[in-house]
């Protein structure tokens, strides 16, 4: 195996002393893209981004730059007309909470100016003057962190009015969320923002022309936005000397659970589950099965140790990149209890606005628990594949896919510990399904 | 927060009073769902005062004496507005900023929210009844959330969340002693914490502490009910859960307030395990060009 090494681009900051100050983020380097890209014509920066391949780092893996450049802008010496003529919005994605996933939340606590400087640049080139960042409420020490980067880069003339005599305005607003998952769905999130449920929205129409207060938005994740000032910097050649062609750059994997130490590890996107095991120094006990990607990304196995981790990789295995929230679980753990409190969060995150996703979750919450007090039947099985094929792809968000995952995943490469499962009753009269139905 | 009694000092709820404002949120199966002794829910609103006519507009919001919010925190409300282009988006700060006087999304909060938004209280209940950080029953001086989501409880976090139940003879979004009295405590199981290589975790009033035991966890509770604070693994020093709600509204206090609180810990090793690591072994990412290379070209706009 050739040693594949840790590339720290965005987490190069975190052990600098107080880095998230102002000060410690300018003496290394912060805010010197800032003044190139304030010097550039903004469709080169949406140029630069897609010629830098980097994608989403939310989950989805979308394009960025083909992303930013959906937006519509005025030609010029015309008169703007229709969704060209609103105002545009960058709302910045912080409702980090995936199961897995933390790399949002450790990066906004160590190094929130570089989401800041991200920000101004993102808006100078979507020509955006308004930009909130939706910080998940219950993490409030990012939420002061970047809300005291925002005040001190407002003090430094980074925000504001005619930004470093550049002539280019932006406020920006940080929003406090207030606890829903469901509120990391792009759509769900602006509906959040503009004080309702967090329930989302059909799409089409997209953000790019009908977002926030239904005018152009661009919807990006915390870990994308800090990664734009390095590919100002360094150029998008730079950029793709990590990663591979399709899934270029470097990338915080999280890994937690039973690892000698776990942690976030930057390395190239591509890195396998062997060599980040290596990183982490080795499992605690023997590894039974993982996810790449937070718990709405397949499980995966001891066969899959050496699939590259990048967008193409973790879904020619038949899982996801998702957040890289590589969560990983010895022989101690059993498959159909890990799948039962899966299901039970997404159950509760479930915002109840798609009946497959609401009845569905419930139901599938109920016949695991059910068959962890060992009251199942193997039926259960083909019962719950049934229930997985009624909400996969037909649910309003991709919350639906996400819960279905761990089921379909757990099953296919575990059938067995559910079926031995069913077969062990616990001699207790078994319980109706309906019982209890009333929520 | 035990108590089986019914609601009896409800308002809203008693027979005596006309259920013709369908707006009510109180009639809603979310705040009705587990019966409360009505001397837990301080300032419930005066049922003389609700109209009953079958005229009123629906859209009018109900009477409810809002007197509990102070100059100050019209101050803040009004504030909170400003910042967003629709007021409608002030919503769920100002549900925070309730929270930070009122310890929950009292009714008096929820018609305080609607008067300044001109929304219905319907159109603010449906939205406070759906986030998990809005509670719809007084809560403690302090709240302890404990990750039981897969991944911390395989690692211990259910034990630690039975455990403090235990302790605490209290179950989900229940309070040891009496709300917002001093050492009382809410104790709810929550959602991913996403802090999970530093399982199993658990946060006092949104402040994480990591890496917990069922020991550590019940001697930080003990310790938070003889009135002490213990420092967070990471976050700022602890204070209790209605001040995390007024800055959760956006008031971060004083300078001073702000940067003692924005300087608390965050660097866990864990966060740093990967720059560690690399720095021990040398490694880096590739150098960078000297100066940033020239931006592409543009195509000619048409």
């Amino acid at each position: 195996m050739t040693e594949r090494t840790l590339t720290p681009v965005l987490t190069r900051r975190w052990a600098a002393p107080r880095s998230w100050t102002i000060d410690t983020y300018t003496r290394l380097d912060g805010y010197t893209a800032l003044r190139t890209a304030l010097a550039a014509d903004p469709d080169q920066l949406i140029q630069l981004i897609k010629d830098s391949g980097l994608r989403g780092r939310g989950g989805a893996g979308f394009p960025t730059g083909m992303k930013w450049g959906f937006i519509p802008q005025a030609k010029p010496g015309e008169q703007p007309t229709g969704p060209a003529a609103k105002p545009t919005y960058l709302v910045i994605n912080a409702d980090e909470g995936e199961p897995g996933t933390c790399k949002d939340v450790p990066l906004m606590m160590a190094d929130p100016h570089s989401l800041v400087e991200g920000c101004i640049i993102t808006a100078y080139a979507i020509r955006a003057h308004r930009c909130f960042i939706y910080v998940r409420g219950e993490v409030v020490h990012c939420l002061r962190r970047v809300h005291n980067a925002v005040k001190e880069a407002y003090a430094a003339g980074y925000l504001g009015s005619n930004i470093l005599g550049s002539g280019f305005d932006l406020d920006i607003v940080v929003h406090a969320g207030a606890g829903a998952y469901e509120a990391g769905e792009e759509t769900a999130l602006l509906n959040s923002l503009e004080g309702l449920r967090a329930e989302p929205r059909l799409k089409p129409p997209f953000p790019a022309t009908s977002g926030l207060y239904a005018a152009p938005t661009v919807v990006n994740n915390v870990e994308t936005i800090c990664t734009v000032p390095y590919i100002v910097n360094g150029g998008s050649d730079w950029f793709r000397t990590m990663g591979t062609e399709k899934s270029p750059g470097p990338k915080i994997y999280s890994i937690s659970g039973h690892v000698q130490r776990p942690g976030q590890y930057e390395a190239p996107l591509g890195t396998t589950l062997r060599e980040l095991l290596e990183l982490a120094g080795g499992m605690k006990g023997e590894l039974k099965f993982w996810t790449p990607g937070g718990s709405s990304t397949p499980l995966l196995t001891t066969k899959h140790m050496d699939v590259p981790l990048d967008f193409e990789g973790a879904a020619e295995a038949g899982s996801m990149l998702g957040t890289t929230a590589v969560m990983v679980f010895n022989t101690t753990v059993s498959v159909p209890w890990a799948v039962m409190k899966w299901t039970e969060f997404y159950e509760h995150e479930s915002c109840g606005k798609c009946t497959p996703c609401r009845e569905g979750t419930y139901w599938l919450t109920q016949i695991l628990q059910r068959m962890v007090r060992k009251e199942g039947t193997p039926s259960d099985v083909e019962t719950m594949l049934d229930i997985c094929d009624n909400i996969f792809g037909r649910s309003f968000c991709a919350l639906g896919d996400g819960a279905v995952s761990p089921i379909r995943s757990g099953i296919k490469y575990f059938r067995q510990e559910f079926l031995d499962l069913c077969a062990q009753q616990s001699g207790h009269p078994r319980q109706a399904a309906l019982s209890g139905s009333v929520r | 927060m035990r108590s089986e009694e019914p609601l009896a000092g409800s308002s809203i709820n008693s027979a005596n009073n006309k259920s013709a404002n369908h707006d009510e949120p109180v009639d809603s199966p979310a705040f009705t769902a587990r019966p409360v002794a009505a001397e837990e829910i301080p300032d419930q609103a005066a049922p003389t005062t609700l109209s009953t006519a079958q005229d009123v507009p629906v859209e009018r919001p109900l009477q409810v004496d809002t007197g509990v919010f102070d100059e100050l925190t019209r101050q803040r409300a009004q504030e909170i507005i400003a910042r967003y282009p629709q007021p409608r988006s002030a919503l769920l700060p100002l549900l925070h900023l309730v929270q930070s006087v009122e310890g929950y999304v009292s009714q008096a909060g929820i018609s305080f929210a609607a008067e300044l938004l001109e929304l219905t209280t319907a159109e603010v209940s449906t939205v406070a009844t759906f986030y998990t950080m809005f509670k719809r029953r007084p809560a403690g001086e302090h709240l302890v959330s404990v990750c039981t989501n897969t991944l911390c409880a395989a690692l211990g976090g259910d034990e630690i969340y039975a455990g403090l139940c235990k302790k605490l003879g209290v179950g989900h979004e229940e309070t040891a002693g009496r709300p917002g009295s001093s050492g009382s405590i809410t104790v709810e199981h929550a959602e991913c914490l996403a802090a999970c290589d530093l399982a199993p975790v658990l946060q006092v009033n949104y402040e994480f502490y990591d890496n917990q035991t069922p020991e550590s966890a019940v001697a930080l509770v003990e310790a938070l009910q003889r009135g002490e604070r213990p420092a967070p693994t990471r976050g700022a020093p602890l204070t209790d859960w209605r001040h995390t709600e007024l800055q959760l509204a956006g008031f971060f206090g004083e300078p001073q307030e702000l940067r003692d609180a924005v300087d608390g810990p965050s660097a866990a090793p864990e966060t740093l395990a990967g720059n560690r690591l690399a720095e021990e072994k040398g490694w880096t990412a590739p150098a960078m060009p000297g100066n940033p290379p020239p931006l592409p070209a543009v195509a000619d706009k048409k």
